[in-house]
């Protein structure tokens, strides 16, 4: 009954009094224990129950290590699922403190939803797979002039894809769906010649695919799609903490920090992996960010480094396999660059 | 000299004679249900290749074919997808809902805390089915148990934080439990509930019916998607930093109030089909007001809109699987949410198995409500026999 009686005060409230959420989140999170993070309701690779029912994901794993950072307890993290639709809303309204829900970076969201994108986790882009038993040969979206293609409606993948035949003055068939599963059942069952989504996506729709060895991810990405954590604007050092939770996590991949030999890296003689890690003498990287000098040593105890979350969560440790093309290092020829922690 | 009596009495009925051999027997049944004119004869035999064409297809799925162990996906896949299955094989891949089974049932809450769940469970079968049964006695004590004493248990149990129960947020609940929790607090509030708000807007005094009619009409007027999501998502904007109320009890909230207008007007039907003999007769036995509610007009309304009720507890039943859009994960939430997100099951098979396994489970739900309301109606039907 309190809690009707504080809601009925609550709704009168309205006309007078419309807070935002805290600007000091660091400080509510401390408060509260733990960090709320909104990751997606079900996605192959980046948001998805296991067998015990954790979450387990590339975006679930983000936002353990933010946990981890703060609290040193990869735990200390709770999740609350988000469809497309709520996800700023939950964000803007204070009902989560992250948003890790593969979101795409783009103009409008950091500025007109108040967002501020704290990094890419995963460069992701609309891509083409085709039935390589079908169509022998083609090994490149150039060369699907007149193919018929199936495409879930109302999505930008539809305008994308557009876009791209357009552009390159090839014609095209679309066969449009509503719903996801219907374009993959269409595309199985061999009514279009090409599937195009995002191409974390169609890994994913593979596995579900009759036979899945016979379908190709074509090389040629049409859109750009980094994914990414978000947070409210206007609390930068939330931000701060955050955005230097990703940096480290790339950061200890390049150190080759992973979760096995953290523990001997924070004796390394390297001053960089010192650094990193905490270990350098009267050190105050740590505390300037708000957290404890160990946090990047938490953060890989928790969770391992880039590379770790990567190939568990969608590369090779997955059903999924996806090689890491564009999210390899920038040493490996990939777009992932942490900027220097010193 | 005796008399004879000329005239011929039969002083016993004739025995039936047997029906013509053309209306009795299995023949006779055929031909007055399933062939009685040529138009019946094509649709029987076209059901009958229906169903002999998808029954066993059916079957085949659902049983034959299908696996029933297997620790991940490559059970259920065949060689060309990198399995054992032959080529070709399509059939349902149960290990997917067995070993997901108890997120079905639990969603995430705690392995090592689940027994609570359980026992509530165990309570709340124990109590309903003597209170369904109507030989048992004790149906006062009962009642009072089952809809007074129980939420208080349950509450208790399955949150915690009390007697060294360890404290379970309801984020981590899910599941069945979910479905069942927010269906027996629906249940539960709404017919009281419904009842009031019916007579209310039924009754004399303007002020009482006003708010009825208002309440009702805004209820109904608005979707429960919507009330859902402005209750999860907007409230925190408008309430001071900081105050959070659990989602669960909100969506409880919002399906209840749901509910009882609905109720309401399901309720008033009843009502209105009351002849105002009866009101007047319970009048002119000096009965006040709420007597003649309870004694009179109430038990016969009640048991004329019983279909009506029991649509409606059904309809919440199953409109409980919207709290997925509030991120609240119910039977079909987690069944979803499992079909979609998970790789290590992703098969072309997995999603049709889920689908199936939850459909299953809200039918039995539905056709049981279904079959008891049927028989309560049979039970207390004394004025309006067929």
């Amino acid at each position: 009954m309190k809690h009707i009686a504080i809601g009925i005060m609550g709704a009168a409230a309205v006309g007078f009094m419309v807070s935002t959420a805290s600007a000091d989140t660091l400080s509510d999170v401390k408060a509260k224990g733990f960090v709320q993070c909104g990751v997606n309701t079900g996605l192959a690779g980046f948001s998805a129950p296991n067998d015990k029912g954790e979450w387990t994901g590339i975006d679930v794993d983000f936002c353990r290590a933010v946990a981890a950072a703060i609290f040193g307890d990869g735990t200390k993290v709770k999740f609350t699922g988000l469809s497309a639709k709520d996800r700023f809303t939950a964000l803007q309204s204070g009902e989560v403190d992250i948003l890790s829900r593969n979101t795409t970076w783009t103009i409008n969201r950091d500025t007109a939803l108040g967002l501020n994108f704290a990094g890419v986790t995963y460069y992701d882009g609309q891509g083409f797979m085709i039935n390589a038993k079908k169509l022998p040969g083609v090994n490149s979206a150039l060369q699907l002039s007149g193919a018929a293609v199936c495409v879930q409606s109302g999505t930008t993948t539809e305008l994308n894809l557009a876009d791209y035949f357009k552009a390159n003055k090839m014609e095209y068939n679309p066969v449009v769906f509503e719903k996801f599963e219907e374009a993959n059942a269409a595309y199985d069952a061999g009514r279009c010649d090409a599937y195009t989504t995002d191409q974390s996506g169609l890994y994913a729709v593979r596995l579900q695919m009759k036979s899945p060895d016979d379908h190709v991810v074509l090389p040629e990405i049409i859109s750009k799609e980094p994914l990414g954590p978000s947070v409210r604007q206007g609390d930068d050092k939330w931000f701060d903490i955050v955005k230097w939770t990703y940096y480290a996590l790339l950061n200890a991949e390049e150190a080759g920090v992973t979760q096995a030999n953290v523990e001997e890296m924070k004796n390394s003689d390297n001053p960089d992996i010192r650094r990193l890690l905490g270990t350098e003498s009267e050190t105050k990287i740590g505390t300037d960010l708000g957290l404890d000098n160990d946090w990047v040593v938490n953060i890989v105890k928790a969770v391992g480094n880039y590379g770790e979350i990567f190939e568990r969560n969608v590369g090779s440790g997955s059903p999924m396999k996806i090689s890491r093309g564009i999210n390899a290092l920038w040493t490996k020829g990939g777009l992932q660059y942490g900027m220097p922690i010193r | 000299m005796q008399e004879h009596d000329m005239s011929w009495v039969r002083t016993e009925m004739l025995l039936a004679e047997a029906a013509p051999r053309s209306q009795v027997g299995i023949g006779a049944w055929l031909r007055k249900n399933l062939f009685a004119t040529p138009t019946d004869s094509v649709l029987t035999i076209l059901a009958v290749l229906f169903l002999g064409w998808s029954v066993p297809q059916i079957l085949n799925w659902l049983f034959f074919d299908a696996i029933w162990v297997g620790a991940d996906r490559t059970a259920c896949l065949t060689t060309e997808q990198g399995g054992q299955l032959p080529e070709g094989w399509s059939g349902a891949c149960w290990p997917f809902v067995s070993g997901r089974f108890g997120q079905f049932m639990f969603g995430r809450y705690p392995l090592e805390e689940r027994w609570r769940v359980i026992l509530t469970g165990i309570i709340f079968v124990a109590l309903l089915a003597p209170l369904l049964i109507p030989r048992v006695p004790f149906k006062r004590l009962n009642a009072i148990l089952f809809f007074v004493v129980f939420p208080f248990v349950a509450f208790f149990l399955l949150v915690g934080g009390w007697f060294g129960l360890p404290y379970v947020e309801t984020p981590l609940w899910g599941g069945l439990m979910v479905t069942l929790v927010i269906s027996y607090v629906g249940i539960v509030v709404s017919l009281p509930l419904g009842i009031v708000l019916a007579l209310g807007r039924r009754s004399t005094m303007p002020v009482v019916k006003l708010l009825s009619v208002i309440f009702i009409e805004t209820v109904r007027g608005v979707p429960l998607v919507t009330v859902l999501f402005m209750a999860s998502f907007m409230l925190p904007l408008f309430v001071p930093p900081g105050m959070s109320f659990d989602k669960l009890l909100r969506a409880l909230i919002g399906v209840a109030l749901f509910a009882s207008a609905y109720m309401a007007e399901v309720v008033r039907g009843g009502l209105q089909a009351i002849p105002k003999g009866q009101y007047e007769g319970a009048d002119s036995l000096g009965l006040n007001y709420w007597q003649k509610m309870g004694f009179i007009v109430m038990p016969q309304a009640l048991k004329l809109v019983i279909p009506g009720i029991v649509n409606t507890f059904i309809g919440m039943f199953k409109d409980t699987t919207l709290v997925l859009i509030i991120s609240m994960f119910d039977l079909l939430g987690v069944v979803k949410q499992n079909i979609s997100g998970d790789p290590t099951w992703a098969t072309p098979q997995t999603a049709k198995t889920g689908y199936v396994f939850a459909a299953a489970i809200f039918w039995i739900f539905c056709f049981g409500m279904s079959r008891y309301s049927q028989y309560m109606e049979r039970r207390l039907d004394t004025g309006h026999k067929r």
